[in-house]
């Protein structure tokens, strides 16, 4: 069995807005929500900017002490998962119920909640941690808790490979939709990376800019640590037309590779060949594509990895932009939020631009889409992600 | 060679595996096999072993042994008071 499988419902929480009118409205406009980290002290940080989601009130979105259950990283899923199944309309009856998923993606899980209890620990001379640690630090506390609050009991799970687990994660989604196992599936990711521990395990790698993020810039000094979730309501076709659902567009395809070669480098090769899979997997040429959301970190290494990569496949034809630049890198959850910039980029024929962008590095030779958003219809659109480990999972979509 | 210079070595050839007789400060990186990774890793040593703060910026500067050594020995100097 081989079904199209349809978008119908998005939801999304970052830096840039707490839904995804808000997200939407500051991504065409070049808006970057990079700015001075305010929840965790960053005298003691060689770096000092992320793009945290600001003005969130938990307490606004869960009954009174309910939203303590969930670490931030889980209340972002659940957040971005309720406007995903109220956007798709989507009624869980008994009978979708038991033929829906809910797939998700993340990195660290909930690690602010095992810092804030490690700290206890080791610092404060604390002898016991708080009983609801185990729970909420779970990779799967997001999943858990869309399928306990929306009454989904299909196959539940979550993906964590790294930067790729967003990706990885619809791609499970996509492929079991497409082959009949269930007919609706809540899919995405989300990460809420901001805690002391993993901003100075993050300074160690060097990686982090001590300024902005400029993706394929000349001048670009590294990536910008993100957070939020992002999910989609993904059903077959048949069930979303049954209903008489909005399709807002289609997943076509989806590769995966790995680099098999560095545990931090990637390789060109291994980004090339996951792209070519998503292409063989939709059944289109590197020609069709018109817009290609690239994973776009703006460190020295991966953006010339991932150009060469792109030309390999595409050529230089095809436009680049790197919405990191705007909601940074929000680790587990980036394929997530690049998933909905792509989808909104194909419906509304425009897209989004690299903000803070200077000028092209000769080792970047794309037709990157520079600040300012480009009018362009657009039919098919791939969007990248690669992870340390070097795995990389690649996402196809087409115009709703 | 002094002190600084000679844990310095050592730290690399700690770091590639190699015998220290294999590192001078006349060795590049390539040669070595250093990829971005093995630097990140020898900068976290040498700032655990001379108590320095190599910045982001200073470390990206850096392209051969020579140039570690006298950066090292720059930042251990602005370490000790005048």
């Amino acid at each position: 069995m081989s079904r199209r499988v349809v978008i119908t419902g998005l939801g999304m929480i970052s830096g840039l807005g707490l839904n995804v009118e808000e997200n939407w409205a500051a991504l065409r406009e070049g808006r970057s929500a990079i700015g001075p980290i305010t929840s965790v002290d960053t005298s003691n940080l060689k770096f000092k900017n992320g793009a945290e989601v600001r003005g969130f009130h938990p307490d606004t979105y869960f009954p009174a002490g309910a939203a303590d259950q969930l670490d931030r990283f889980a209340q972002f899923a659940v957040v971005a998962a309720r406007e995903a199944a109220s956007s798709a309309a989507l009624p869980i009856t008994t009978a979708v119920a038991d033929r829906a998923a809910v797939i998700t993606g993340s990195c660290v899980g909930g690690q602010t909640t095992e810092d804030i209890g490690f700290v206890g620990i080791y610092r404060e001379g604390s002898s016991r941690v708080h009983p609801l640690t185990i729970p909420k630090t779970m990779a799967n506390a997001g999943a858990s808790h869309i399928s306990m609050e929306m009454g989904i009991r299909g196959p539940v799970f979550t993906v964590s490979t790294a930067c790729s687990s967003a990706n990885h994660a619809i791609g499970q989604a996509f492929w079991l939709v497409r082959n009949g196992v269930i007919d609706v599936a809540i899919t995405g990711g989300s990460e809420a990376p901001f805690s002391m521990g993993l901003l100075k395990a993050w300074e160690a790698m060097r990686v982090i800019s001590p300024e902005t993020c400029r993706p394929f810039s000349k001048d670009r000094k590294g990536m910008i640590l993100g957070e939020g979730a992002a999910m989609l309501v993904i059903e077959s076709l048949e069930h979303a037309e049954a209903r008489g659902a909005n399709i807002l567009g289609e997943i076509v395809g989806f590769g995966m590779s790995s680099d098999a070669s560095h545990i931090t480098k990637p390789s060109p090769e291994g980004a090339a060949l996951a792209m070519k899979n998503a292409l063989r997997d939709a059944n289109i040429s590197p020609e069709q594509v018109g817009y290609i959301n690239a994973h776009g970190t703006g460190t020295p290494v991966n953006d010339p990895t991932e150009s060469a990569a792109i030309r390999n496949v595409f050529g230089d034809k095809v436009a680049v932009s790197s919405t990191k630049s705007m909601h940074g890198h929000a680790l587990g959850a980036a394929g997530a939020l690049e998933a909905v910039a792509t989808i909104m980029a194909l419906q509304h024929g425009l897209l989004p631009p690299t903000a803070n962008f200077t000028e092209l590095d000769p080792e970047c030779q794309l037709d990157v889409v520079a600040n300012q958003a480009r009018r362009q219809e657009v039919e098919y659109a791939v969007s990248n992600s690669f992870a340390f480990g070097g795995l990389n999972a690649v996402l196809a979509f087409r115009k709703g | 060679m002094d002190n600084l210079e000679s844990k310095v070595l050592e730290i690399i050839a700690q770091q590639k595996r190699v015998p220290v007789e294999n590192v001078t400060v006349n060795s590049s990186f390539d040669e070595l096999g250093m990829d971005s990774l093995d630097a990140v890793n020898v900068l976290f040593e040498l700032e655990g072993a001379f108590d320095i703060n190599i910045s982001d910026e200073k470390a990206r500067q850096i392209k051969s042994v020579r140039e570690m050594v006298e950066g090292v020995r720059a930042l251990v100097a602005e370490k000790k008071p005048a």
